[in-house]
């Protein structure tokens, strides 16, 4: 975790929140108070101007088209996906593949490299905390290929038990069958910061390769994939003060050159005849199909916001907030921090004894207040802690301390109702 | 008892009762206290086929249908949901299955619980209003055979 000493005179709260617009909204006769940042992150006036730019300048096709605007459009599609391996420090452009969001990646792995790779009896390991994205679509190949699927499991802490003989930690679930270990590396639902690192390196040992899901980590953490050594890594553009619709699938050039095609159709092919088809190199061979053009450009003008800002800026303002917040929650009788991992990003979810989560979230929205409530899309994490949901205040670049006070305020204020 | 006021009339005595309340505060704990109040379902009837499993919270919704008229009993684990359904329930209970089927809920708009209305995945008013309509259905199907 970042030290929380150096904060920069230049992260000035009050001006970066004049670049989202939507923070001036008032939701039920209040100044918004948005929370909700896990879920998606609000966008800076940049981002929302780049989509409207783009339609209504140099809306095109790309690739294919000859004329200036397909020209244009082709480059600033093709100029995000070089921001994007600049963002991660991929190797090469040809690594950045563009999906719909995490859950597409995620999904384009098992179906493409799980169906090939994947046999009879081997194992893939995932852990508790994983988003129902990361959990579904390996069950899904487990079951095709009768292989099995093995859970790290955590501490009451929230965090991954790494090597534990009696409840059986990752280390221990490491086995010669082991093909697959796909983890996420933040998990959205606590906020734990995975040691990552570690568990590529053990995999790797043993020959298993191992998909990150970044849909949390991307926004907060510095993202190295060529340090990391991560064979997969996926994200979502819209975590990322970024257009809903686009994210990223990073693969090693030589395990994306030699898995199979996804899906088919114009794009991805060399040559099609009734005969046999020959497919186009990376990243096109990923690609079928006109993609989503407007939003991916819109992307680079995202990354490059959080670029300019500088995540270790991010992460002082965002963690100072968490800590603030999560001394301030302690005070409130009868509220539990569900999830206090050492490591973690600046994300609370909390219980309040007697009271139902919804009912939390319904207060606090009459107060203009937003958060997420419920089991966050981890049914199996909600049931490790032997609970069905939580309330998550999860904060971005833009949130101050004001707004945590807000939130403290609005939450004595829905005891005060409910009890 | 509802054999004494129509639909129409109960839903005016809830929108009559709202209209005393200036605040969103004062609403939300009118609805809470309603919550607080609904007789508890026994567990027997807390089964899978009683359930209206939304995203966030469990509303349990049973049905009873004596001397054609339909008698609803309901309970959440959340409290707001709860005080909902019991007013859907003390709008709707004991009435023939026609009337709970014709009825059109403005009294929903009219206190401003719209938004609750709209909660699609989550189970909103609309799932409790959908399955409350479900069972008035069946019963006059049955009833009518």
């Amino acid at each position: 975790m970042e030290t929380l000493t150096t904060i920069s005179p230049t992260f000035d709260v009050d001006s970066i929140r004049k670049s989202f617009p939507v923070l001036e909204r008032e939701v039920n006769n209040q100044l918004l108070v948005y929370l909700d940042n896990a879920a998606t992150s609000q966008k800076p006036q940049a981002v929302i101007d780049a989509l409207s730019y783009y339609y209504s300048n140099y809306n095109a096709n790309i690739h294919r088209g000859i004329h200036t605007l397909a020209e244009e459009a082709t480059a600033a599609y093709e100029a995000t996906r070089n921001t994007v391996k600049e963002f991660i420090n991929a190797t090469s452009s040809d690594e950045i593949i563009f999906t719909s969001g995490t859950t597409e990646g995620i999904n384009l792995v098992a179906y493409t490299w799980g169906r090939k790779n994947i046999q009879e009896g081997d194992e893939i390991i995932i852990s508790t905390m994983e988003h129902h994205s990361n959990i579904v679509p390996w069950q899904i190949l487990c079951e095709e290929k009768k292989a099995v699927l093995k859970v790290i499991p955590i501490n009451d802490d929230g965090e991954l038990l790494m090597d534990d003989p009696v409840a059986i930690g990752f280390k221990q679930l490491l086995s010669p069958r082991t093909k697959l270990v796909s983890i996420v590396h933040v998990s959205n639902a606590l906020g734990t910061v995975n040691p990552v690192k570690d568990i590529i390196e053990a995999a790797h040992e043993i020959g298993a390769l191992v998909l990150v899901d970044g849909a949390q980590s991307s926004v907060h953490l510095d993202i190295d994939v060529q340090e990391m050594d991560c064979d997969f890594f996926a994200f979502s553009g819209h975590k990322v003060y970024g257009p809903t619709g686009v994210g990223v699938l990073y693969g090693k050039k030589k395990i994306l050159e030699e898995m199979p095609v996804f899906m088919g159709g114009g794009e991805m092919i060399k040559e099609v005849t009734f005969a046999k088809t020959t497919y186009n190199s990376l990243p096109y061979k990923y690609e079928a199909g006109t993609p989503n053009i407007a939003d991916t450009i819109a992307l680079k003008v995202a990354l490059d916001f959080v670029t300019e800002l500088g995540k270790d800026m991010i992460r002082n303002h965002e963690n100072k907030l968490l800590k603030y917040a999560t001394e301030q929650m302690q005070t409130i009788p009868g509220l539990r921090i569900i999830g206090n991992a050492k490591n973690k990003v600046s994300l609370i979810s909390f219980i309040i004894d007697k009271i139902h989560p919804q009912d939390i979230g319904v207060l606090l929205d009459n107060q203009g207040i937003a958060v997420r409530t419920g089991h966050h899309c981890t049914e199996p994490l909600m049931n490790r802690f032997g609970i069905t949901g939580t309330a998550r205040a999860s904060f971005a670049l833009y949130n101050t301390k004001e707004e945590v006070d807000r939130l403290i305020k609005g939450l004595q204020k829905c005891i005060k109702m409910l009890s | 008892m509802n054999d004494y006021k129509t639909i129409k009339e109960q839903e005016e005595v809830i929108t009559d009762e709202f209209s005393l309340f200036d605040s969103w505060e004062e609403k939300y704990e009118y609805i809470i206290d309603l919550g607080k109040k609904l007789e508890p379902l026994d567990d027997k009837y807390k089964v899978g086929e009683n359930i209206i499993k939304g995203c966030q919270s469990t509303v349990w919704l049973t049905s009873e249908f004596k001397d054609g008229r339909v008698f609803f009993k309901a309970d959440s684990d959340a409290v707001i949901v709860k005080g909902l359904v019991s007013m859907l329930i003390k709008v709707l209970s004991g009435h023939e299955p026609d009337k709970i089927l014709e009825a059109k809920l403005d009294f929903i708009g009219e206190i401003g619980m719209m938004t609750h209305l709209a909660q699609t995945r989550s189970n909103g008013l609309l799932s409790m209003v959908k399955q409350i309509k479900n069972y008035a259905l069946a019963y006059k199907s049955a009833d009518a055979a």
